[in-house]
């Protein structure tokens, strides 16, 4: 019989053990993630019966098999138009897309493209493992430049992308990122976005010991989280400018913006509303 | 009721706000972009969104979150981009995802004649999505069938929790036509079967009514589950042959035992004629005025004109044209329904009659094929 757990009454119990590798980032990330809910349901600012998962396809998008809420587990790339779909039909909810560096940002880019320009009130968890990792250590448009993946055996000539960039140039309303090696912080960057109205993106730098960290000569996960531990640079209240990263640079972490704008909601329901009383162009 | 003179694409936007459309997600793309439009200004004083999402794949995914939410949800499109949306129409399969796709079609693979008319898709549109099993299919050749076939094409989506296409084509949307249009109170409209069980008992794919599960909604408390994996009843994946297999069969039989159910079509002189012509869509428009012309000439030609493509009757296309000693399939593509009747009426002479025209066929041309095999 297993020891009971604080969060097993958020979890489908009868799935754990998950299918992540030992060492994966994303116990911690749905640990954090549930911890931020449990928070938010403790405190009466958001109902439990409202909260629902999408996610894509990905080890990341499989977080959402494990939560006992409303869940989704849709097609790589497409949780965010499922998602915001929920939304758009019951305003109520808080709509939480949980993807990978492929299904969000490669795949999925041009979704989280126009979602963030809608400023549509979502919360985007995008766990970047800097690899595709179900399907065995390719690229990823996260992937650092000259590092080994399996279809780049000879270094990755490309740039990594810079999410938290794209999110502040379209114009979300909450824009951050952590790591599973600081999960208090993460946490906490987890329970501000959940409280934002508008587009909350927080990025989470990750690991994956089996086909990132093995590949690039790290044996144990232990060492490959040391090392993305030492690679972290935490800052208070960090620029836009400062958030792109390489392996060498390292990555910084913290909040790197906050607006209050009216999100996509918000817009259409006033929209829906003025249509409804008569009103015209 | 009301009567109004309208073309087929607004017949089918007015028919899915009586049908109770009330999310509407789409992409413009000729020739359906007119029932965007349409909805654009309409659906949302009777309560619903209608948004113009980034590409189709945006589009039809949207429509699927909508539907988990409870909203009767819809997109229009055409063929390219069916074809962006055909890995989320798997997705609306596996998931038995209620929605509808008005699939108004033009000519040619490729860009082809974007404002013009062909029936070039009507395999895509059952066959096109990975996973090898089918949905249903229906077929309009005029604005009062684009009417009808709207209302019916939403009521089959609730009744098997199923995704269902509406085939149109570029003549029928842009042919104005004298429309019967009814209240709601005037139709039969059906809503999907909610579970009656509380949500510790919910298994979101176990079947309560015949082969269809009920299916409870995001945000009702019941912690459902949308999976895209093969899952049990309950929503998990389950890698194993018996489950594949339950399923499998399940999403199968559940489209193909309906096939008596959901048969649509009309008949003219069929009774005791000698030769039969089949025809769907607006080239049965044409095959209609060639029947016609070789009754007038002492033949005794029927028309059979299918409303329903998918599933096929087989048993109910073969009685309507039991009587027939030749067979003619008329439509404006390369002979692909044909490939599909020849094996229903294995016992019978079947003859294609495949002319392609950017608009209809004319009857003439349907006649100099017909000729040589009376």
């Amino acid at each position: 019989m297993a020891v009971a757990h604080p969060l097993d009454g958020y979890l489908r119990t009868d799935r754990i053990p998950t299918m992540w590798c030992p060492g994966c980032g994303l116990g911690i990330v749905l640990g954090t993630l549930l911890r931020a809910v449990d928070r938010r349901i403790r405190e009466g600012s958001l109902r439990r019966e409202n909260v629902g998962f999408a996610g894509g396809i990905g080890c990341t998008a499989r977080m959402t098999l494990y939560p006992l809420f409303d869940s989704a587990h849709v097609i790589h790339g497409r949780a965010i138009p499922f998602a915001l779909a929920v939304k758009v039909v019951k305003p109520e909810m808080k709509m939480i897309v949980v993807g990978g560096d492929g299904d969000i940002a490669a795949i999925g880019g041009n979704h989280i493209l126009h979602t963030i320009r809608r400023n549509a009130d979502l919360m985007v968890v995008m766990v970047n493992n800097m690899i595709y990792g179900m399907t065995g250590g390719q690229q990823a448009p996260t992937t650092p430049k000259g590092l080994y993946t399996t279809t780049t055996p000879y270094g990755n000539p490309e740039r990594a992308i810079n999410m938290v960039k794209l999110a502040e140039a379209l114009g979300a309303n909450y824009v951050a990122r952590g790591s599973v090696t600081h999960p208090q912080l993460l946490e906490q960057f987890f329970y501000r976005a959940l409280g934002k109205r508008g587009l909350a993106f927080v990025e989470v730098i990750s690991t994956c010991p089996e086909l990132f960290g093995r590949h690039i000569g790290f044996r144990s996960p232990t060492d490959l989280y040391m090392e993305i531990r030492k690679r972290v640079i935490v800052k208070a209240k960090p620029s836009v400018e400062e958030s792109d990263y390489s392996w060498e640079k390292g990555f910084v972490i913290g909040e790197f913006l906050e607006r209050d704008e009216p999100g996509f909601v918000d817009i259409i329901y006033e929209y829906l509303n003025k249509i409804q009383r008569g009103g015209s162009r | 009721m009301r009567v109004e003179y309208i073309t087929g694409n607004t017949a089918i936007a007015e028919a899915s706000i009586v049908a109770g459309l009330k999310f509407y997600a789409g992409y413009p793309i000729t020739p359906s972009s007119d029932i965007f439009e349409y909805l654009a200004r309409e659906l949302p004083k009777h309560g619903g969104h209608v948004i113009q999402f980034e590409d189709e794949i945006a589009s039809i995914n949207a429509v699927i979150g909508a539907s988990w939410a409870c909203a009767k949800a819809m997109t229009a499109t055409s063929g390219p981009g069916f074809s962006l949306m055909l890995e989320a129409l798997s997705l609306a399969v596996m998931t038995e995802t209620p929605l509808v796709i008005a699939y108004v079609m033009r000519t040619g693979p490729s860009t082809g004649v974007p404002t013009r008319a062909g029936q070039f898709d009507i395999l895509q549109a059952t066959y096109g999505f990975h996973g090898g099993l089918t949905i249903p299919v229906l077929a309009a050749s005029t604005p009062q069938e684009a009417y009808d076939l709207t209302v019916k094409a939403f009521n089959i989506s609730e009744m098997l929790r199923t995704p269902v296409v509406l085939l149109s084509d570029a003549t029928v949307a842009h042919t104005y036509g004298k429309v019967v249009m009814r209240e709601r109170g005037e139709l039969e409209i059906v809503e999907r079967v909610k579970p009656s069980v509380p949500p510790e008992r919910y298994r979101p794919y176990e079947p309560v009514k015949g082969h269809v599960p009920a299916m409870a909604c995001f945000g009702d408390g019941y912690n459902v589950l949308v999976e895209s994996l093969t899952h049990d009843e309950r929503g998990y994946y389950a890698p194993r042959t018996d489950v594949q297999r339950k399923l499998m069969w399940r999403l199968h039989r559940k489209i193909a035992d309906s096939a008596p159910e959901l048969f649509d079509y009309s008949a003219t002189g069929l009774d005791g004629c000698e030769y039969a012509f089949i025809s769907y869509g607006s080239t049965a428009l044409s095959a209609q005025v060639a029947a016609k012309m070789l009754r007038e000439r002492g033949h005794r030609v029927g028309l059979l004109k299918l409303k329903t493509l998918y599933p096929i009757y087989e048993e109910g296309i073969r009685k309507l044209v039991s009587s027939a000693r030749k067979i003619f399939v008329i439509e404006n593509n390369v002979g692909l329904y044909y490939r599909e009747l020849r094996g229903v009426l294995r016992d019978k002479e079947v003859v294609s009659v495949p002319i392609i025209d950017i608009d209809l066929p004319q009857p003439q041309e349907i006649l100099e094929v017909v000729k040589q095999w009376l």
